[in-house]
């Protein structure tokens, strides 16, 4: 029986066709599966190649690097001996040239202390966080401002470029975090007075505009005060930025709070937590860990925010660009300096996004 | 029913480790206790139980005030619970409770969880609330999950992790709120094994729960709820074999009959 039956050959599988393999057939699936895919695909094309060429030969391939005058920008493209002239102005500001190593050496202590908790094993992590929040700021406001250890007196409105705008945003988040976080818990609190002044407080800043917070102190406010009292203008746009954000903070938190299920407050106060200790140990570190990408958010809007002050006449990183732009021996550069603003902006607010993502990653306890 | 309750309402004294005394709450409009009469003495074991809605949780959940109640007087180890804040953390302190739900802080690793309360409640030095916790995690017959986190854990041990945690503050009374109801079935015995333990060394316990099994082999009373009514209370010998009223024997009929 066996022997009748006849046997069959397996013949080797042909290789898959070219179309639905490969590139071609990852172009044919994604890029040209349909008619009007295709027609999608040809404009794109199209546009990428009108665009792209003109941006890389502008701002590479036919830019002026080297040179130190407008005489030196000859070839049509973009002139970044502009940036390279005017690159500490727009750092620093109108800051005097001899004491900028004030402001680099305040810098290289913010960045080594904070360097210090972004190692896992470094065991004095408690005491940096406690220099840097209560002591640096100190330190960092004689440095700045000097009058102090013998430093020469440097005035606000001296300060600007991208020092100021720095130090509005980092002033602006790190003060602003606790107030929010009293302001969120404020407003869910049992206490109706307290919950009246939280609301009317955060709907109150929440209302108002950015602009109209700056207008209001450096403009309105001193009206208020009393003749020959007198306060930095920088240090009233700071509280007010801080104000301003701190509402904003407060919301995003409250809604991390909101999410924190009751069954976590039970437990804690089963154990005998009073408020504080329960908010502080149990509820803030979950609340706070959902809501750090709504944070970031608001830190970065902040960080872009800060180029409003330029309206109560601070010269912060954007301002300091733009006022170099309209000097009579540079103008018609302000592209070049737009792009630069844009770009630099651009690093810090990914560098903080992707921070921030890092950070959602290690907080992450599998749940 | 009233002889039942009178009896252990009127020799509540000074021994008594808890008493309710014409105890009754309201959620707005709806009236959760009526007039609940009861005395526990130390080292008693009760198993409350009854349908759902039938005011069980609510009541032991006014023991150490996680619910308010309105009317009468709740009495935890010489304590009277009142608005009083200070007394309230006094008596939580003295009282554990397990949660259908475990409610481990998820954040912190399960032996912070163990930890966190005999340190900042208690004021215990780190090193020794560590090793009062390891303690209870053996006991428990997990100390080798004392680094992972809760989200890692299973039920059965999340929910023994949790007693463990209640037992670390010491507690001289022990409040369960259907401690298994949450649990796949593979993993009940392993946490009713914990409580029978618990029950065996003379921890005062108030247990709300299904476990007819279990009341049966820990409880010395059984007491029967519903419409936020004590309506029968025995010991369970009594209870199971010899139900007084209808309600308690429609019950018991819908949850034994399989």
């Amino acid at each position: 029986m066996t022997d009748a039956t006849p046997t069959f050959e397996r013949s080797p599988d042909l290789p898959p066709p070219a179309s639905t393999v490969g590139v071609v057939g990852w172009l044919r699936q994604n890029l040209f599966s349909t008619w009007y895919n295709t027609l999608l695909t040809i404009l794109a094309l199209w546009i990428v190649w009108e665009a792209v060429p003109p941006v890389i030969s502008w701002a590479f391939l036919t830019a002026d690097w080297a040179g130190t005058s407008r005489d030196d920008c000859t070839s049509g493209g973009a002139c970044w001996v502009f940036i390279k002239e005017w690159f500490g102005q727009f750092i620093y500001g109108r800051y005097p040239i001899e004491e900028r190593w004030r402001i680099n050496f305040g810098s290289i202590i913010l960045i080594v202390c904070a360097a210090t908790l972004f190692f896992p094993r470094f065991p004095y992590k408690l005491w940096v966080s406690l220099f840097l929040i209560f002591v640096y700021p100190i330190v960092a406001f004689f440095l700045f401002s000097g009058d102090a250890f013998g430093l020469e007196w440097v005035e606000t409105p001296l300060w600007g470029g991208l020092f100021l705008t720095l130090v509005i945003a980092i002033v602006g988040c790190v003060f602003a975090l606790p107030i929010g976080i009293v302001l969120a818990l404020g407003r869910r609190s049992d206490m109706p007075a307290v919950r009246a002044v939280c609301v009317a407080f955060i709907e109150l800043w929440r209302g108002v505009p950015l602009i109209t917070v700056l207008f209001m102190a450096s403009v309105m406010f001193p009206l208020f005060v009393p003749e020959g009292l007198t306060f930095d203008k920088l240090l009233r746009a700071l509280i007010g930025i801080m104000l301003f954000q701190a509402a904003y903070l407060a919301e995003v938190i409250r809604g991390g709070l909101q999410a924190i299920p009751r069954g976590q407050y039970e437990g804690a106060q089963a154990l005998g937590l009073s408020y504080w200790k329960m908010m502080i140990l149990i509820i803030l570190p979950q609340a706070l860990k959902l809501v750090i990408p709504g944070i970031v958010n608001s830190f970065i809007a902040l960080l872009k925010d800060t180029t409003l002050v330029l309206i109560i006449g601070l010269f912060d990183f954007l301002g300091m660009i733009q006022a170099a732009g309209t000097n009579p021996d540079w103008l018609g550069f302000a592209v070049e300096g737009y792009v630069f603003a844009a770009f630099v902006f651009w690093v810090l607010c990914f560098g903080i996004s992707r921070y921030s993502l890092h950070l959602e990653r290690k907080l992450h306890t599998g749940h | 029913m009233s002889d039942a309750q009178t009896a252990t309402s009127t020799d509540g004294n000074g021994g008594s480790a808890i008493q309710m005394i014409g105890v009754h709450k309201w959620y707005g409009q709806f009236h959760v206790l009526k007039d609940i009469n009861l005395a526990v003495d130390r080292k008693e074991k009760i198993v409350v139980c009854g349908p759902s809605g039938s005011g069980k949780s609510t009541l032991i959940r006014c023991i150490n005030r996680l619910e308010e109640h309105q009317r009468g007087q709740i009495i935890v180890e010489d304590i009277e619970l009142t608005n009083d804040l200070k007394k309230i953390d006094e008596i939580r302190r003295e009282v554990g409770m397990v949660f259908q739900h475990f409610n481990l802080f998820p954040h912190l690793s399960v032996l912070d969880n163990l930890t966190l309360a005999p340190i900042w409640v208690r004021k215990m030095p780190k090193d020794e609330a560590e090793d009062v916790a390891m303690k209870f995690l053996t006991r428990v017959k997990i100390p080798e999950q004392a680094t992972k986190f809760p989200g890692q854990l299973s039920g059965g041990q999340q929910q023994r992790v949790a007693i463990a945690r209640s037992l670390c503050m010491n507690p001289k009374i022990m409040l369960f709120d259907e401690p298994t109801s949450a649990l796949d079935p593979e993993m009940i015995k392993e946490v009713l094994d914990v409580m029978v333990d618990l029950a065996e060394e003379g921890m005062t316990m108030i247990v709300v729960t299904h476990e007819m099994g279990f009341a049966n082999r820990v409880a010395d009373r059984v007491i029967f709820m519903d419409g936020g009514e004590v309506i029968e209370q025995a010991d369970p010998e009594t209870f199971f074999n010899n139900p007084q009223s209808e309600r308690t024997k429609l019950f018991l009929s819908q949850i034994l009959s399989h």
